[in-house]
């Protein structure tokens, strides 16, 4: 069953369509991550999900029931803000027991709740301070613990990964993941971050512009990018894209080899001009231009680091090439055509 | 050669800006120039004169130890000031601040003209005390008062008795505190709405979904956030209200029979006006210890709540 479905929903904020014929389904139990560039939507969707914002036209269900008209407190729903949005002047304990307050649970359930909420994020030494005293990571668990009390059919996470340092990002991310699938709740997560949402996502939904560019899973968005901007908005480096008959071709950078590592394979064979090598530690960046072949941007080849370099060398040209099975088709509209199996259109 | 000519220091008064030792007592010289003259000065002045016989007529320096503070506390007339200060202060702050409350939410919302009515709402502060209190007092007029035309027009007071605004002893004190909230309203809504923005979007995102009614959100949420902001706005208000005696001064010269006298008209009418400095300077001097336990007690309070 569907936690939260989303028929058709527009938003526009005077002339600008923020969210634009969205149609979305989060499954029960499902950690759904919405991702796109900043501006493309994603948090005004989640907002129209949580009742901060009324969507122009459009259904929202929850649990099975239109909840377009019904204000935050009565949809089901927890969320979590970018920065939290903990109550300052409360203590932990007082912030963690507010949603559970409002809604007139008696004293004792409140604190057999809190208790059970703060030892499942381990958080219950810090019951007595104030939300300035807490670290970054702690404040984000303290904000998760009040989204859990109130026991939700969906938690709607709005980037709240976004304001932890690198190093606690990776840890949160893994403990995030951990606590959701502890709780079972369906949980849709805001990110523009790729490495969040395929680590994260059991299904990702790319938006772009105010639409629903593709969902699946990390591998579907990965492996088959529905379009072109999916294509070149995931990887790092992105997929290389070269023009063919209007359409493009497209491959990702990790597949683009010197031609003697794949031996015995079918390949589709280009001449690459390596301009210049960057050396990152685990694998080594290659840009460069492919002969007679325009390309919508500098097109890159990534190679392991103990992949010998065996004579590569900047400012030549190296037979390259792509195994049929990886190669990409988009046509004119810069779609993939819906029968696309790897083989190259007729 | 010339490479190490371009290495050589520029004139010395070119450094004098890097020097911080130099320059910050430098840049708070005038500031503590003027507490000295300014403040400390005429404060000790005060302390001086009030153990003296000093007036301007017998201006020779004569001791008299604490007798002009009992000859203070035993008038009728100073004691009557002094809660009346109380009356006009409190009075004032909760008025001024209450309105400003409210104005403030009433200008947060979006509504066109929004510019025009902001605008308009700071205008008492924008115009002189004397012009306004003028304006004022022909409100309060016992012939022409628009007031009492408009109360007779909806029929709550009648015509034969109209309310004499600055001529009976209760309603001149609400005369004055009312005008003094007034001239207080602009600053409590400057003071609300730097309040309300500075209160986080996702806050009260977060209290909206936890389900916090408008209510509960103004009141758990939203106050005790802005409460450090609005205790500075309390302390500057009942200071400012404290010391004040334009709006008595001009409005009432502290009649009808001192009915609306505060502290600071009474010290001016006894000390400057009547030449007697030395009585005077104690009305002005209990000014100081009421002024020092408000101001102790709300930064206290305030350094308690620390958020």
């Amino acid at each position: 069953m569907a936690s939260v479905l989303t028929i058709d929903i527009r938003k526009q904020f005077g002339e600008v369509t923020a969210v634009n014929g969205v149609s979305l389904e989060a499954r029960d139990g499902e950690f759904m991550v919405l991702l796109g560039p900043s501006g493309c939507g994603k948090t005004t969707l989640l907002r129209v999900i949580a009742g901060l914002e009324k969507a122009t036209s459009g259904e929202v269900l929850i649990g099975g029931r239109v909840v377009n008209e019904l204000p935050p407190r009565a949809r089901g729903i927890a969320m979590v803000f970018q920065s939290y949005g903990l109550y300052p002047h409360l203590t932990v304990w007082n912030n963690i027991a507010f949603p559970l307050r409002t809604q007139g649970t008696p004293r004792e359930q409140i604190r057999r709740k809190v208790e059970w909420a703060s030892r499942l994020l381990g958080i219950d030494h810090l019951a007595h301070r104030r939300p300035r005293q807490l670290s970054g990571g702690e404040r984000q668990r303290v904000a998760l613990a009040r989204a859990l009390v109130r026991e939700p059919t969906v938690f709607l996470l709005d980037e709240p990964l976004s304001n932890l340092d690198a190093k606690l990002r990776a840890s949160a991310r893994s403990e995030l993941k951990a606590f959701q699938q502890t709780v079972r709740t369906a949980t849709i997560y805001v990110t523009h971050d790729q490495v969040e949402a395929m680590g994260m996502g059991d299904r990702i939904a790319v938006m772009d512009h105010g639409t629903l560019r593709q969902v699946g899973s990390p591998t579907e968005i990965y492996e088959h990018p529905a379009d072109e901007f999916v294509a070149s908005f995931l990887g790092t480096p992105p997929m290389n894209l070269i023009e063919r008959d209007g359409g493009s071709l497209g491959f990702r950078p990790e597949h683009f080899l010197p031609k003697k590592l794949l031996n015995g394979f079918a390949v589709q064979e280009f001449q690459f001009r390596v301009d210049r090598m960057e050396y990152l530690g685990s694998e080594r960046i290659l840009y460069g231009a492919l002969d007679g072949r325009a390309a919508k941007r500098e097109v890159t080849a990534k190679l392991p680091a103990h992949v010998a370099l065996d004579g590569i060398s900047a400012g030549a040209w190296h037979p390259f090439a792509v195994r049929e099975r990886e190669l990409r088709y988009f046509d004119r509209e810069g779609r993939r055509p819906s029968t696309d199996n790897g083989e190259p259109p007729p | 050669m010339t490479a190490i000519a371009a290495f050589t220091p520029r004139p010395r008064y070119r450094f004098l800006l890097d020097r911080s030792e130099l320059l910050g007592p430098l840049f708070i010289a005038p500031a503590i120039l003027y507490v000295v003259v300014l403040v400390a000065l005429p404060f000790f002045l005060a302390i001086y004169y009030s153990i003296s016989a000093f007036t301007i007529y017998d201006p020779s320096y004569r001791f008299v130890g604490a007798k002009n503070f009992f000859d203070v506390i035993q008038s009728e007339v100073f004691r009557r000031t002094l809660i009346n200060t109380f009356i006009f202060t409190i009075g004032a702050q909760i008025i001024g601040l209450l309105l400003g409350k409210f104005a403030a939410m009433l200008l947060m919302q979006d509504f066109p003209g929004r510019g025009l009515a902001r605008a308009l709402v700071v205008l008492p502060w924008a115009v002189p005390v004397s012009l306004a209190t003028l304006a004022w007092q022909w409100m309060f007029d016992s012939l022409y008062s628009v007031i009492n035309w408009t109360l007779i027009a909806i029929g709550l007071v009648n015509a034969e008795h109209p309310p004499q605004w600055l001529g009976q002893r209760d309603l001149a004190m609400i005369a004055v505190t009312v005008v003094h909230a007034w001239r207080l309203f602009p600053f409590g809504v400057v003071i609300f709405i730097a309040g309300f923005t500075s209160v986080p979007k996702d806050v009260l995102d977060a209290a909206t979904v936890d389900g916090a009614g408008f209510w509960r959100r103004n009141y758990q949420i939203i106050l005790p956030i802005i409460a450090p902001i609005v205790v500075i706005a309390l302390i500057f208000g009942t200071v400012f209200t404290f010391t004040d005696l334009s709006v008595v001064y001009l409005l009432t010269k502290g009649g009808p029979i001192n009915a609306t006298q505060v502290l600071g008209s009474l010290a001016f009418q006894v000390g400057i006006l009547s030449g007697d400095v030395a009585h005077g300077a104690v009305i002005c001097l209990f000014l100081f210890p009421f002024l020092l336990i408000a101001v102790v007690f709300m930064l206290r309070a305030l350094r308690r709540r620390e958020i």
